[in-house]
Order: C-alpha cells, then structure tokens, then sequence
C-alpha cells in the first residue's frame, strides 16, 4: 500500500526551503522535498489496546505545509522521529478496534497528540493528569518513539497513508452518524479553534481582532460564535477579521464575524471600533493605536503579522498566536511598553467553561462543526497520487478561492454520489 | 463684443468630437447624432477697477445697513470670516478676491480707530488651511500682520471653549457658532460665490457652525428636498440655513455680508482650448490641446495632479456687493445666473459628463471615489433650474478613472467610510442611523480635524448626502475609465468605453436614448424648461 512519507534527509529539507521561496508547496511540485510517495507497510500495533485505523479524509494543514517547506522551527527535531508518515486532520474507519470498545467500520475522529496514556506513561504528567493533553511533557518518551502528535511520529502512521495507522483508543472519538465526512475531517483543526477560544479570555462585550481567515481563523471565528452562542463563553462585542480574500470575508461573517476587511484595513477597523487615537503619521500608515482590541489573535503567525498585531492590541491586551510561528524577528518594545501578553495556544484537551465545569475539547469542537457546517471548509480532495497537486492547492488556497484540502482515501463505493453532497477528488468547488 | 450666451448644441454628422474632462486628462468622445452638448456662457467682463468696485460696495451697501464705516468705532470687536480654501476652483491668480476686500475692510477699520479684529477662516468641518493658502488667500500683508500675533484663526467646529449655543430655531434646529463671531459687534462676512448655493445666510450659519449645528440640515432628508440646493428657492437646506441665519440676527448678531461673483474664466492661456467649443477651435488651440493632453497622457498621474493643482485661474470679479445678508445675495444669485445660466429644452434619458482632476474637497489633494460622487452627483448634477438635466430613472454617466486612493491626511475618515460604510450600505438614510455619529465623534478623527489638515469625521457622510437627490432621482451611474472594484463600491457600474456605458445605459432607458452632455468646465447652471 502506498503512503506519503517524510525522510529525514538534510539534503531534501534544504531544497524545499529554497524552493518555498518562489512559494509554499514548491519542494512538493519540484520533487525536491523531503515528501515521497512510497509502497509501505501498515505499522505495527504498539500493544495490543491500539486500534487500526484506515483513512478516509487526512486535511492538509498549514503546519503540514511549513514542514513540506522545510521552514518549520529547529525547535521540533527532538519532537517528531523520522520516517513519518503525516496527517493529523483524519476522519477514518476502524479496521481492528482492538481494547476500544469500538465496532469494525465505525467512524472516528482521531485526536493525535500523543500524550501520556497513549504513549503508556503511567503515572501521567501532571498536564495528562488534569486533561490539558496538548501541554504534555512527555512526547518524546513512553513506548512510541518521539512524536507530538500522529502524523510525525515514526510509529504511528499518519492520516495521508493506504497503510492505515494505529491509534490509542484514547485518541479515538466515534462520529455520529449524521455527520458526514466533510465536517468530521474540520473536527480536529476546530478543536485547535476552541481551545484558542478558551485560552483567548474574551469577556463580555470585548472586542477581538482576528489576524487571517485560512482553516484557523476561520474555525477560529466560527467556534467564538458558537461558544458564545451557546453560554460557554463570554459574548465579544466585536469580532473583526482580517482577511485577504473576498471568498474568506464572506466566510468570516457567515461564521460570526461582525466585519471582515482585507488585512492591511484590520488596524483602521480595529481603531474605529475601538475608538482609539493612533500615533504616527497618518500617511505613513505606521501607526500605533493607543487603545486597541483586548484580544488580537494571530492566526498566520509570521513576524509581520505579530507585528501587525502588536499594533492594534490594546494596553494590558491579549495577543494569542494560534498560526505556527517559527524563527521570527519582531519588535518586542510596544509589548514590554504597553504589558501586552502574548500568548501560544496549541492544540486541545480540557476546556474550563464559564459555569466551572470541565469539557473535552473534542466534545465541543464536534458541536461547532456541526452547528456551523463547517463541512463547507473543504473545498477540494484529492487521491494521494496526485499529492503534488493537492499540496499545491492547498498551498494556493487562498488565492484560489479555496480554505481546506484534503486527501480522499474512500473507496469510490464510499464516496458521496452526489455533486455538492461532499469532497470529490481533485475538484475544485464549484 | 460682447460675451455670448450659453449655447445647446445637436450634434450632427459635421460635428467634431466632444472634449471631456477625464480627471487629470481629456479625451474626445464622439457623441451620436442627436445628442445634446450644453456649452456655458463665454466669460463676462471683469470689473475695470476691482478696488474700486469693493470700495463703492462697502460704502453703498445694499438692503437694510449702514454703510461700513459706519459700523466701525473705536472700543469695538471686529470680526472678518473668509470663504476658505474650497473656494474658488480652480484657485484663483493672486490677488485673491479675499485679499482685494479684508484689506479694504481693514483700511477702514483702521481708519475708525477699530483695534480688536480678528480673521477667522470660516471652515465649518473643512481642513484646516495651511500657511501658504492662508497667504495666497489674504495676501502677505494682512497674513503677516495678523497671524503671528494669533488674530488669524481658523474656525474650530470641535472647540468647545470657542462655540456659543445661540438656541434653537422654531424648527427645533439647535444654532451653534463661532464664539469670536457671535459675540463681536460686527460680524463681516467676505465670500467667493462661485455657485449659487455658496453665500446668504448659509455663509455664517454653516461655515461657522458645529456638527451639533450642521446636522439639522446636512443630512439624507434635506438634501433629498433641495431640488436643487443651487436654487435657494427650491432648496430645503438653504431653507434651514435662512432660517438659522435669521435666528443668529435676530439674536443680536450684526452681520455685514460681502459677496462676490467670478466670471467664467477658470483656465490660463495655455488651457485656452478648454473655455471654447470644438468646432471653434483655432490651429493654435488643437496644438495646444495635443501638447498638453499628450504631455498629460505621459506624466504619471501623480505628477500630473500636482501641475494641475498648480494651475491657477485668470477670474475676473464680475460684481461686488455688501450690506445685508438676504439683500446682498439676492443681487448675488443673479449676477451668478448671468455667468453661468443656460436655458435647455427639456430633460434627456442619459447625462453624460467628464469630471476632472479637482472639486470643492481635494484642493492640492486626491481626489478619491467618494469626492467623485459629490462631484458628479452632488455637485455637477444639482446644476440645474426646474427640473434636473436627466429625467427621473434615466442614467448619469461619469468619465473619470475614479481611483481607489486617497490622501491620508486630508480625508481619514473618507478612507473608513469607504471601507467600512460604503461595503455595507449606499443608503445615505441607513448609513446616517448606523454610522453617522460614530464616525462624527471618533476622538481620533476629532483630533486630526483640529490639529492636522483633515477634514472632520462626519465630512464624507456630507459628501454622500450631496448624493442624496441624485441616487433617488437615477436609474442608473456608470462610469467610464473608473477603477471598476472602487466603482461597484460605489454602487455605480463600470465602463471601459462610452460606447460600452451607452449600452449599460440602454438597458435602463431603452434602445434609442436621448443624450445631452454638459461640457463643464467652465461651470454651468441648466435652467430646465
């Protein structure tokens, strides 16, 4: 069976990088990059509780793109173990339920960092131990070898494989019927949204500017909306978002936001809505607001766009990156001057709601694609075949009017008949 | 000779192409047969001696007022509001009609031992003036004598330590000024009617008003009801205005109004093909017309609108009279008809018209979309006497490239209300309830409309009601060479070619369409019969 599989090869890495610099995906397109398509064998069950999952929708992320890129952080060599195969957004099938308690052929959802029980660390650290799984201390031990997450792990597989992977049933969550595989592959990037949502402490009538409407800021917006919506967070008075394409704009107030303006309008909004003064010259546009929004959240998480964030939060402010950053250069001076926090926000585990009580973030990421139909995120899917095509979109998306793609591994009998009922291989949206 | 008369051209098979303006170009269109070219009247005859021409206005005033002198004593507040920057357009060769009158005014001030006088640029929410219009305004001498002792000043709108609450009118309408003004013994008014709708009572009661003033009558509803604000008659914002202005006197202001008119002449020699009908044209006016419309076509647009800001206009002073208000700009009005009337034979389906490179708001400036509106909507299509120039539901085609720029520190809040307003709604009405008064007591706008050279933060809300009669009236705007995403945020349509908006057109008004084309500038106001 085929995977797409990522070597660790100095070489490869550095030509993607090179590569990128004409533009994200072009490692991938060149054949240059560390990215192969190549006959694999299924991984073996680390013991005997582990399930055997089959892929039937792997998204591409953006931190899958920065890999394939070669310009993720240094920061991750001690966190991921090589070969791997990736793909950390997957909806699947139940091939060997194993200890789950899972039926063959059941659909699930797979929450991929690979925390403590997973990894068969007993007693946990104390982050498993109180649920915040992402902040675990313990990814590069346990009997797995080091990876944060399946999809860069060695012994895991990943979501763009034929081989299937092998998951700890505890990374496991069943989909109801009624959802169909569209939405259920935005489970797991939304889950990243609601947590960044938790962690952005918005409170009643704030305003918050969101910087970027690809997958994140605009599953970001969408689970604002719907937590607040729903009691389990504080209502913002204001949701702006930045966003650089009309399809995205049109998107981000769908989702719930008040306004969506092209990036570059974000600081002027913010300023009006917040009433602020600005400092700078006016036709420069540096400018400085001197209030701001309480909340500004990062969702590219490059060094201008922390900058740019910089610029409109206001004094004792949040700044939450959700976006992956890697090596930037920013000038820290208005954050240290005006007490910014600036705060990383990853992945998922248990949230605090507003009445105290705790919820998996799973729980309520699967309540957000549901209720906002978040299925339509998925512009395209694509056979891993094509995987030069598919990164390339993904890649382009913004530009091509695009905000999610995917692998399609279904078996044609599996996929919807129907044009509109879901993703089809290779096609654009309509 | 005397000057001719407006003139409504048909075109026919022998008529040659018709000059628009297209902002900081020209292009000749070739208009279809049958169609309309209304052509203002040629320019009248400057006065011989303006100073003496000011001189006899001052001392044989008009209406119900003493003479100036008059009114002048020793121990008393003097108070002389000018007409600002947006005034005249182009500006006008030195000396400036303001300068030939404030120093006259301050000869015989002088002359009646008055010593507490002051200038106030009579703003309203306009930008502040800079150093160097202020002097071409008023001349080095009065600017040197006054300013550096803080006795030249522009009216603040936003200052609350320099605004007086006069009342109310019997329309509920609140009457705020200038404070200095007010409270001055005498109140001289100095203007530059350039258009009908400029002087009267609108001259204090607006230009030295606060928003808390203005917005009784700069709003959706009024300016739907002036048909047209350039006939004060038919105009529900100059009736506001009178109004007001009777309050302010009767509310012990003394106000002594100067008026005066320009004749057409708004461009200098080497423009000289722009005053003249095409078939008119000499060798040395098509030469001209090659060399400087080719010259434009090659400077970059930057450039260009800088050497056409540059350009300043051979006026001549037609008339001058002072006295009382409502006196003095009943003679005004017809002085302006006589420059700029031109009587036309019912309404057409299409306008079309060519905009260029300046208006009243984007003096040494851009002139961005929505100034493009005022100036097409607002302005050129309020022209009129009667009855608009196009008939209700019929098209109004604009050429100008209608860029999407704007000029930060002259129109901040143009840029927001662009973005932010005009993405949600063209409704002057909806955008008055759920904008209007964010965007008028933003304390950044606030801040740079009295620090900087920004116009106040309600300003482009203004600019959009001028739209108000028009938007209603229209079936259709569309304009040619515009940039088309700046455009359609405009609600207007974009076209590439005139052929191409006459087909848009066709679709609104039907297949065979009459067409009259306004060849301005020079300004014309169409009495419509």
């Amino acid at each position: 069976m085929r995977s797409l599989v990522v070597e660790r090869n100095a070489a490869r890495f550095a030509a993607a990088r090179l590569a990128s610099a004409f533009g994200s995906g072009r490692g991938v397109e060149s054949g240059l990059g560390p990215l192969r398509l190549l006959e694999t064998e299924a991984p073996a069950l680390p013991d005997p509780s582990w399930c055997r999952v089959s892929t039937l929708l792997s998204g591409i992320c953006g931190s899958d793109l920065a890999t394939l890129d070669g310009r993720s952080s240094r920061y991750f060599e001690h966190v991921v173990s090589f070969p791997f195969v990736p793909g950390h957004e997957v909806v699947g099938s139940i091939e060997d339920p194993g200890a789950s308690g899972l039926q063959a052929g059941d659909r699930v959802v797979l929450e991929p960092v690979l925390g403590c029980v997973a990894r068969g660390i007993d007693p946990p650290c104390p982050a498993c131990a109180e649920g915040r799984l992402g902040d675990c201390e313990q990814v590069a031990f346990g009997h797995v070898r080091p990876g944060l997450q399946t999809g860069y792990c060695a012994d895991t597989g990943g979501g763009w494989s034929a081989s299937g992977l092998v998951a700890h049933p505890s990374q496991l969550h069943r989909v109801p019927d009624e959802l169909d595989d569209a939405t259920a592959v935005m489970v797991e990037p939304t889950a990243c949204a609601v947590h960044a949502a938790f962690d952005a402490g918005v409170t009643e009538g704030a305003t918050v500017a969101v910087l970027g409407a690809g997958t994140l800021g605009l599953a970001f917006t969408a689970a604002l909306s719907r937590l607040a919506a729903t009691g389990r967070l504080p209502t913002p008075g204001t949701v702006l978002v930045g966003a650089r394409y009309p399809h995205q704009r049109r998107l981000a107030v769908e989702l719930g936001a008040t306004d969506a303006v092209p990036p570059d309008q974000l600081p002027r909004a913010v300023r009006r809505r917040s009433r602020s003064l600005a400092l700078g010259r006016p036709s420069t546009g540096a400018q400085q607001l001197t209030g701001g929004a309480e909340v500004v959240v990062d969702c590219v998480g490059s060094a201008a766009s922390i900058a740019q964030c910089l610029e409109m939060v206001r004094p004792r402010g949040r700044i939450v990156l959700v976006g992956m950053p890697g090596s930037v250069h920013v000038d820290l001076a208005p954050l240290w001057h005006r007490e910014v926090t600036l705060a990383g926000t990853y992945a998922y585990g248990t949230e605090r709601l507003a009445d105290g009580s705790g919820a998996r973030t799973f729980d309520l990421a699967f309540d957000v694609v549901a209720a906002q139909r978040l299925g339509r995120l998925v512009s395209a899917t694509y056979p891993l075949e094509r995987f030069e095509e598919a990164v390339a979109h993904a890649a382009g998306a913004g530009r091509r009017g695009a905000v999610k793609i995917a692998f399609d591994l279904r078996r044609p009998r599996h996929r919807p008949a129907r044009p509109g009922a879901g993703p089809h291989a290779g096609r654009e949206p309509a | 000779m005397s000057p001719r008369p407006g003139l409504v051209l048909e075109v026919d098979r022998s008529t040659p192409p018709t000059l628009f303006w297209h902002g900081e170009r020209f292009v000749l269109e070739r208009l279809p047969e049958g169609s309309r070219v209304v052509y203002a009247p040629e320019p009248l005859a400057a006065l011989e001696d303006p100073v003496a021409a000011v001189r006899h206005a001052l001392l044989h005033p008009v209406g119900d007022s003493e003479p100036l002198p008059a009114l002048l004593r020793p121990g008393m507040r003097l108070t002389i509001c000018f007409d600002d920057v947006s005034l005249p357009l182009p500006p006008m060769a030195a000396p400036d009609v303001r300068q030939l009158v404030i120093e006259q005014v301050l000869d015989l001030a002088a002359a009646a031992g008055v010593d507490d006088v002051v200038l106030v640029a009579a703003l309203a929410l306009h930008r502040r003036m800079t150093e160097a219009e202020l002097r071409h305004a008023l001349g080095d001498r009065v600017y040197d004598a006054f300013a550096p002792h803080g006795l030249l000043t522009q009216h603040d709108a936003e200052d609350p330590d320099n605004l007086v609450h006069l009342g109310t009118t019997d329309h509920g309408e609140d009457v705020e000024i200038n404070k200095r003004a007010a409270t001055s013994d005498l109140l001289v008014y100095v203007n530059i009617n350039l258009v009908a709708m400029d002087g009267g009572h609108k001259s204090v009661a607006t230009g030295l008003a606060s928003y808390r003033s203005l917005r009784h009558h700069h709003n959706p509803q009024t300016m739907r009801h002036s048909r047209s604000f350039m006939d004060a008659p038919s105009s529900e914002l100059h009736s506001a205005n009178w109004r007001m202005g009777r309050f302010i006197a009767d509310s012990g202001v003394k106000v002594f109004q100067i008026e005066t008119t320009l004749n057409n002449d708004a461009f200098p020699e080497r423009f000289a093909f722009l005053q003249k009908r095409e078939w008119e044209w000499s060798l040395r006016d098509r030469a001209s017309y090659l060399a400087v419309a080719g010259a434009l076509e090659r400077t970059p647009a930057r450039l260009a609108r800088q050497v056409l800001h540059s350009v300043r206009a051979p006026y001549g002073l037609t008339s001058v009279q002072a006295g009382e208000v409502e006196a003095v700009h009943a003679v005004t009005t017809a002085n302006v008809w006589r420059q700029q009337g031109v009587e036309v034979d019912g309404q057409t389906d299409v306008l079309t018209m060519g905009l260029p490179y300046i208006c009243p708001y984007n003096v040494s400036s851009i002139m961005n979309p929505i100034l493009v509106a005022c100036l097409g909507l607002g302005y050129f299509f309020n022209m009129y006497r009667g009855r608009p120039l196009v008939r209700e539901g019929g098209v109004l085609i604009l050429h100008h490239p209608t860029r999407w720029e704007f000029h930060p520190g002259h129109h901040p809040s143009y840029i927001d209300f662009f973005e932010e307003v005009l993405a949600q709604t063209t409704d002057p009405v909806e955008m008055s309830k759920t904008y209007e008064e964010a965007f008028a007591t933003d304390p950044w706008y606030v801040h740079l409309y009295r620090t900087g050279h920004a116009y106040h933060g309600v300003h482009p809300f203004y600019m959009w009601y001028w739209c108000a009669h028009a938007l209603a009236h229209l079936g259709r705007v569309i304009v040619v060479g515009g940039d088309p995403a700046a455009v359609r945020r405009l609600g207007f349509s974009p076209a590439s070619s005139l052929d191409d908006a006459l087909e848009l057109a066709r679709d609104v008004v039907g297949p065979s369409p009459t067409l009259t084309h306004v060849h301005t500038p020079p300004i014309l106001m169409a009495d419509v019969r």
